[in-house]
């Protein structure tokens, strides 16, 4: 009989036949979309992980820059009457004292011979404006150093770091036949060469000249299709400009003149540097860089600076003066601590985040404070104490918006409230915890929550089973429990408030401030203002910083999520 | 071993009015609504001082709806509604004018699933005399956890281990640790909800040795879906179906000689 009924099921149902083909193409129509699903998450990883890479590689290679910082170490004699003329060792006097002199003059024994107030000036703009602060600082704590000699290194300028970090121009240096003579040893000189070896630079030359009346020529004919009087007058300037260079390149034999626009060429001798702005192919005509030591002939090297000086910051003269440096192994290269000590400044090499840094966590804190309390308190009496009615429905329908609220509009809140209304001071840490508080607020709330209803029921009913009091079972048993999940939450919510730029742009947390804030009310920035302050500036060193700041923000970030979920794992529990 | 538990004279001689036979829990009339829904319907019963009361019953049919009636265990559940009487030696347990945490602490409760506190083994059992303020100093204290131990047959095997995550005890030695964070509060009466559902063969003859013990100083009233169960630990069982309760009676009668049809053919095996 059984077996009857399995043969022949009742009628109106029927057994699943695998042997079929419909049954076969039904299994392997599952296997497909089942592979096209994995297919769809790999490569959906595949994509996000280029980006990400691309990402993390580009603020790296921006960014990692602006952690290295050059400097000159010079013996830099130190005389008593500029620094302390009456002897008093008086600290304030001593650290109020002029050093442009004093640096000044370091820099010009290291490259004697510099004539010129031009040449000058420019040596002394290789310093940063705040090169001195190394040697104040060692004058502060030993004044028995004053009328010796101190070796200590000197911040050098934005432009010359960015320079000794390559970004300046590949210089080509190569020897030449013959034997020359200079006429002089500073000043406009000229050079005379036994062989015609300045020929090849000539053909060069000719041939960038061709180039660029071909770009003119292009440019010209681009122009004259918009055909409009502004622009007649233009294109008439480009032809004329073109059939001039065409003319130097036509004769071979004229002597060229070099500006600007060309590669610059120069011709280091005795010791020293010439630049060449007048060139023919047996001899030059130009300007003393470096100072040379003699006139007698003697061997020498054609310099090339590839890149044209009309295109970079750093200028023939002040590039001569670092090569120099470099030659005399005065560049010490090393970590910008200054980048961690310091506030923002409108220098570039002397900008740090120290400010916006401290100003995050004074932020931060009043945030902390303020949330955590009456967010967990808050948590734990909707979720354990308050009566379920349409009252407690709507603060928590509510609740959760507030948690999808655009920013920028709590910035409006707290500077409608903190502000105008309380009278709080601008630009404070304070306010910004405040604003940052209503903002985290919501989030923290919705997590610990959620955390406290993940407790299983069966220990609150245990606490209450042996005689505990509502209250104490919350507070001894279930907050406990629920309190990992609610540091995640905590944390995630702080992270958000640390990247959070738009509701402190509203307060006023965007102003310049060199200063390192050390209360709640003074004025402060925040790192992702920095960021944003930064990235609006226009030279390029504060584009490295505005990278670099960002690394540490991401650092931060890492930091904090990987404590939020080490946490989990650390204090995970299963039931 | 009963002489280790603190108090413990003063509690024996409350209850041994006639012998054991005196009344410890009333019912009358006790009606519970879960919102629309009614879950009891007009239960009466008296259960005697001492001894093990069983309520035995297919699943839904309201008996742990009545136990957790008895220690007020439905107050945390929002909709639900308890109207009747429900007397402990002739005091209204829901007089308005009664603390809900003593009453507790006079009744004690055991769950179908072991939950210890994840906490030490210790803290486990000491919560609720330091909650009571039962411990004058520290060492009265582990008196008391060593003892409540020792009552519930655990301290033998965790003694090197009251340190130890009360979690990381085996299930039956869990269930033991509820029993003992139970006694050490020193209740008069302990309700247990399917103490064994969840165990083993060995860890059941092991609680149901201890209940036996137990029956010396407490009224045990047990939920069961074991007739065995019912019929080897109680003196007395009660027989629920869809919210009622049919008959009680001493467990003999009840198992051999059922006044009620559908009593019979529950503890046959008809249904449920």
């Amino acid at each position: 009989m059984t077996d009857i009924a399995l043969s022949q099921p009742r009628s109106g149902l029927r057994r699943v036949d695998v042997t079929s083909d419909a049954a076969g193409a039904r299994v392997r129509r599952r296997y497909r979309a089942e592979a096209r699903f994995r297919a769809y998450g790999i490569v959906a990883l595949v994509v996000t992980a280029v980006f990400l890479t691309v990402l993390i590689a580009d603020v790296l290679t921006k960014g990692l820059p602006a952690f290295i910082q050059h400097s000159l170490v010079l013996n830099v004699p130190v005389p008593a009457d500029l620094v302390d003329p009456q002897k008093r060792n008086d600290p304030v006097e001593i650290r109020s004292a002029d050093y442009f002199p004093v640096t000044r003059d370091a820099l010009k024994a290291a490259i004697p011979g510099i004539e010129g107030r031009t040449a000058e000036r420019t040596l002394a703009r290789v310093l940063s404006t705040g090169a001195a602060d190394a040697l104040r600082d060692r004058l502060v704590a030993d004044p028995n150093l004053i009328g010796g000699t101190v070796k200590v290194p000197l911040l050098l300028s934005a432009s010359a770091d960015l320079y000794l970090k390559g970004v300046g121009t590949s210089i080509v240096s190569r020897p030449v036949r013959g034997l020359a003579t200079p006429s002089g040893t500073s000043g406009e000189i000229t050079v005379l060469t036994s062989a015609n070896d300045f020929a090849d630079e000539l053909v060069a030359i000719k041939r960038a000249l061709a180039d660029r009346a071909h770009k003119l020529t292009a440019e010209a004919d681009r122009l004259q299709r918009f055909a409009s009087a502004a622009v007649a007058a233009r294109v008439n300037e480009l032809r004329a400009e073109a059939a001039e260079l065409r003319k130097r390149y036509d004769n071979p034999k004229i002597e060229e003149e070099l500006d600007g626009r060309l590669p610059s060429l120069l011709v280091a001798i005795n010791g020293g540097l010439v630049k060449i702005t007048k060139l023919s192919d047996i001899g030059i005509t130009g300007e003393v860089l470096l100072p040379l030591s003699s006139t007698k002939p003697n061997e020498w090297r054609i310099v090339t600076y590839t890149t044209p000086e009309g295109n970079r910051k750093v200028g023939d003269q002040e590039t001569a003066f670092l090569e120099r440096f470099k030659e005399l192994g005065a560049v010490d290269r090393h970590f910008n601590w200054l980048f961690f000590r310091a506030g923002d400044s409108r220098e570039p090499e002397l900008a740090g985040i120290r400010g916006a840094l401290v100003g995050t966590a004074l932020t931060l804190l009043v945030t902390l404070l303020l949330c955590v309390p009456i967010g967990v308190l808050a948590a734990v009496y909707l979720e354990e104490f308050a009566t379920k009615n349409r009252l407690t429905d709507l603060i928590e329908i509510n609740i959760n918006n507030l948690a999808a609220v655009p920013s920028i509009v709590f910035g409006l809140l707290g500077l409608a409230v903190f502000l105008n209304f309380f009278g709080l001071p601008r630009s404070a840490p304070l306010v910004g915890g405040l604003v940052l508080g209503l903002l985290v607020l919501p989030t923290i709330i919705i997590a610990a929550r959620a955390a406290l209803k993940a407790v299983p029921p069966s220990i609150k009913e245990a606490a209450l089973g042996v005689g505990a009091s509502h209250q104490q079972a919350v507070f001894h048993h279930v907050l406990p429990l629920a309190m990992p999940g609610i540091m995640t939450g905590t944390i995630i919510g702080m992270a958000h408030a640390l990247g959070e730029t738009a509701p402190l742009l509203m307060i006023g947390m965007m102003a310049f401030i060199v200063d390192v804030p050390k209360s709640l009310t003074e004025a402060a920035t925040v790192l992702p203002v920095q960021i944003y302050l930064w990235s609006d500036l226009p030279e390029v060193a504060f584009q490295a910083k505005t990278a670099a700041t960002i690394i540490v923000l991401l650092l931060f970030l890492f930091v904090m999520n990987g404590l939020a979920i080490w946490l989990r794992r650390r204090f995970e529990r299963r039931w | 071993m009963v002489m280790d538990m603190p108090s413990q004279s003063t509690f024996s001689a409350r209850g041994a009015v006639a012998g054991g036979k005196a009344t410890k829990i009333s019912a009358r009339g006790v009606n519970v609504y879960y919102g629309e829904k009614q879950a009891l319907k007009e239960v009466n019963v008296e259960i005697p001082d001492k001894g093990v009361m069983a309520f035995i019953g297919p699943s839904g049919c309201g008996k742990s709806t009545f136990l957790r009636c008895i220690n007020r265990m439905n107050d945390t559940i929002a909709s639900c509604r308890v109207a009747g009487r429900i007397e402990i030696e002739g005091q209204d347990i829901y007089d308005s004018k009664l603390d809900v945490v003593q009453l507790r602490a006079r009744v004690g409760m055991v769950f179908q699933k072991p939950n210890p506190f994840p906490k030490s083994v210790f803290e486990n059992v000491a919560y609720g005399p330091r909650i009571h303020g039962l411990a004058k100093s520290k060492t009265d204290l582990e008196g008391i956890v060593i003892a409540s131990l020792r009552y519930a047959g655990l301290f033998e095997e965790v003694k090197d281990r009251l340190q130890d995550s009360g979690t990381s005890l085996s299930g039956g030695q869990q269930q033991r640790l509820c029993i003992a964070r139970a006694i050490a509060v020193q209740p008069e009466i302990i309700l247990m909800d399917e103490p064994c559902s969840a165990l083993d063969p060995i860890a059941t003859a092991k609680i149901e040795e201890l209940m036996e013990e137990l029956t010396e100083s407490y009224t045990i009233v047990i939920v069961t879906h074991s007739m065995q169960q019912a019929a080897r630990v109680s003196q007395r069982t009660a027989f629920f179906h869809l919210g009622s309760l049919v008959e009680e009676g001493p467990t003999e009668v009840i198992f051999n000689k059922p006044q009620d049809k559908r009593t019979q053919d529950y503890i046959t095996g008809r249904f449920g």
